[in-house]
């Protein structure tokens, strides 16, 4: 038996490529090797692409009561009832919708505010989250009493219902405003922090768990020796070191946003008409099941494609990140 | 075992407490429900000042959420608006059992939410069988099946299933089920309400309208849960005791049903548990879709009254079956795993 043409262990191999590779490499690693997660963030691109750069190629047009040529969101508003529920065809790739709108033009204006909706909220969860979690496992005491009194009370109550009664309150409270050369509804800033307010619960759990374990580790306890004020050791000792999970959540927070906002919004308490998001396009469709499925089937199709895209990335994040971690999914 | 849940059930009450002042004080910002009455609001301004006295709302907030927390019954309030209370209360306060009337109909809302709650609780019922049955099963098929085409066909459509919004199930199901198949000439599916009214409300009838509602609330959970009894099942099936099992010359089914889903399903039971939120959240849209008279709908259709009596009661309903659903959990997951003692 000879032994001189073994192939060189792989093993040894990956250990002499990765001794040099930085945590964020090993991560992109470990995320390249699960397939689906790759094909959804090219999905999640061409959705972006799409979403932002379709409507200087869907969204143009003759606005027909006033004969005037649009462009843009403008021709996503433009009603015209002699159109109203046309199925698909040459002029409209997707139909229109119950007022004559083009709703090819609707869902890549509609999916801006959805898209902005989703990250935004996201945000807001996560800040409120982290802040929360944080603030209540460093500190202890009355302070964490207090704050996990309040998130369990909140997470007895679904969020759905919660999310619903505080759309209805700020509901039209908040005016129109103009962001980024766009006249927005003010709902949309409203469905933002509703989302976010109503979805913060087990972040924060998970933070204030992860901190809790690791505040007794003798690194935090050096630097509280050497002065390092609450501040500093919070957001740059205790918050990186649990930056997995709130990366994961984050992302899947996006998806979660989506679908509230879709929620709200096929309840008539979301986003509120001329602005266009995939939800309230999908608000009274329900009537026209037989005779316009176009009505939903399009923005709803989206809302699948990109909740599905963003959960898959999300799975991706978890493995790549924390690779230990059990999956549920 | 009855300390820990005399306890649990203790340390709840805060927290309902909490949330419903939250809430409370959250509706108060509804607006003016009497100006959303529709037709029935008084035309003129004294009537709506006597009738807004008559309900209660003239008072400041914290007034408002004590009488509906502990009732009036023992005080004198001002009905003419004199300034001194003649008329004794009749409230009893959420304490004792009364969740208040309707501001719309005057009806108590009790009687809205208990001629409701039948409706909501066979629903929930059969989604819950459904559910558990499915996602076992094809949970536990593709764990001993691993990487099989039925299990990739599984573990592909589940991804898809988990990201499926309610109300797209609901409308794809709808034009399937509903609109094709009557265009097809085949047996088609109702899709509004709980039975036709034609017929009357037979069982029959009953669990047609409830094939469509059932599946669209059920299949985000199937999708979820049948990965989950897989990747348990799969953890159990590797351990020392099922070789032996199979080593003694066990049937293979017996190996499976008897050994191993037997030890994959204990954190199961915890999912489902803890999962009965998201499944009474997912009525709110089912029910309005497709028209079931149950409390989701209510909520839905007094959140356009903002008639915060009914809606404060449907919610503290909920809060207190999601408080009963956790702990049955525990006491379940206690009872089947003998290793965990809770107390």
């Amino acid at each position: 038996m000879t032994t001189t043409a073994l192939p060189r262990s792989s093993i040894t191999d990956d250990i002499a490529k990765t001794a040099t590779l930085s945590p964020w490499q090993l991560a992109w690693r470990r995320f390249r090797k699960h397939k689906m997660a790759l094909i959804s963030l090219g999905g999640l691109i061409v959705i972006f692409l799409y979403v932002f750069f379709g409507g200087a190629l869907f969204a143009r047009g003759l606005c027909d009561p006033t004969g005037v040529f649009v462009t843009g969101e403008a021709y996503a508003n433009c009603n015209d009832t002699s159109i109203k529920l046309q199925p698909p065809s040459q002029a409209h790739f997707f139909g229109t919708d119950t007022i004559g709108r083009d709703i090819l033009a609707r869902t890549i204006y509609g999916g801006q505010i959805s898209l902005s909706i989703g990250i935004l909220a996201a945000i807001v969860e996560v800040l409120v989250g982290v802040l929360v979690g944080a603030i209540a496992g460093y500190y202890g005491g009355w302070l964490d009493d207090v704050l996990m009194r309040v998130t369990e009370a909140m997470l007895i109550i679904p969020s759905l219902f919660l999310l619903i009664v505080l759309a209805k309150v700020l509901n039209g409270k908040i005016p129109e405003m103009e962001i980024l050369g766009r006249t927005l509804s003010g709902s949309v800033i409203v469905i933002i922090f509703v989302i976010g307010f109503t979805s913060w619960m087990y972040l924060a759990r998970i933070v204030r768990a992860n901190v809790l374990s690791l505040k007794e580790l003798d690194f935090i306890s050096a630097s509280r020796a050497l002065g390092v004020s609450d501040s500093r050791i919070i957001f740059r000792h205790l918050l990186p070191n649990t930056i997995a999970p709130i990366i994961v959540s984050a992302t899947l927070g996006v998806s979660s946003s989506i679908s509230s906002e879709a929620y709200v919004s096929f309840l008539g308490l979301g986003v509120q008409t001329p602005t266009a998001s995939w939800g309230n396009m999908l608000d009274g469709s329900v009537k026209y099941i037989q005779s316009a499925p176009w009505l939903w089937f399009f923005p709803g199709l989206l809302i699948l494609l990109t909740v599905l895209c963003i959960n898959f990335v999300g799975d991706g994040l978890r493995d790549a990140l924390d690779p230990r971690s059990t999956k549920h999914l | 075992m009855v300390n820990y849940i005399l306890r649990r059930l203790a340390q709840s009450i805060p927290q309902l407490i909490l949330i419903s002042l939250m809430l409370f004080i959250l509706m108060q910002a509804f607006g003016d429900p009497i100006a959303s009455l529709g037709v029935r609001t008084p035309p003129k301004p004294a009537d709506r000042v006597r009738l807004r006295r008559q309900l209660g709302l003239d008072q400041p907030v914290y007034v408002q959420y004590f009488v509906w927390l502990a009732g009036n019954d023992w005080m004198m309030i001002d009905m003419d608006g004199d300034g001194v209370g003649e008329t004794p209360g009749k409230r009893r306060g959420v304490l004792r059992g009364d969740l208040g009337n309707s501001l719309t109909n005057k009806r108590p809302v009790i009687e809205l939410i208990t001629e409701r709650l039948p409706n909501t609780l066979l629903l929930m019922g059969v989604v819950e069988v459904v559910i558990i049955i499915i996602s076992l099963s094809l949970g536990a098929y593709s764990a001993v099946r691993q990487y099989s085409l039925f299990d990739t066909v599984v573990t592909g459509l589940s991804f898809v299933g988990f990201s499926m919004p309610i109300f797209l199930i609901a409308l794809l199901s709808m034009y399937l089920f509903s609109v094709s198949f009557k265009e097809w000439g085949l047996p088609y599916l109702p899709t509004v309400g709980m039975f036709d009214p034609q017929v009357g409300k037979t069982p029959g009838q009953i669990a047609l309208h409830m094939v469509l509602p059932v599946l669209s609330l059920s299949i985000i959970s199937i999708a979820g849960y049948s990965r989950y009894v897989r990747s348990s099942m799969l953890e159990v099936l590797g351990l020392d005791y099922i070789r032996t099992a199979r080593a003694k010359g066990l049937r293979e089914i017996f190996v499976i049903r008897r050994h191993a889903l037997k030890n994959a399903i204990l954190p199961f039971v915890t999912l489902i548990g803890l999962d009965i939120p998201f499944l009474l959240a997912g009525a709110i849209v089912t029910e309005s879709i497709f028209a079931w008279p149950g409390t989701g709908r209510l909520f839905v259709e007094h959140i356009a009254l903002s008639d915060y009596p009914v809606l404060m009661g449907i919610l503290m309903m909920t809060g207190i079956a999601v408080i009963i659903f956790q702990l049955l959990t525990d006491i379940a997951y206690s009872y089947l795993d003998p290793r965990i003692r809770i107390g």
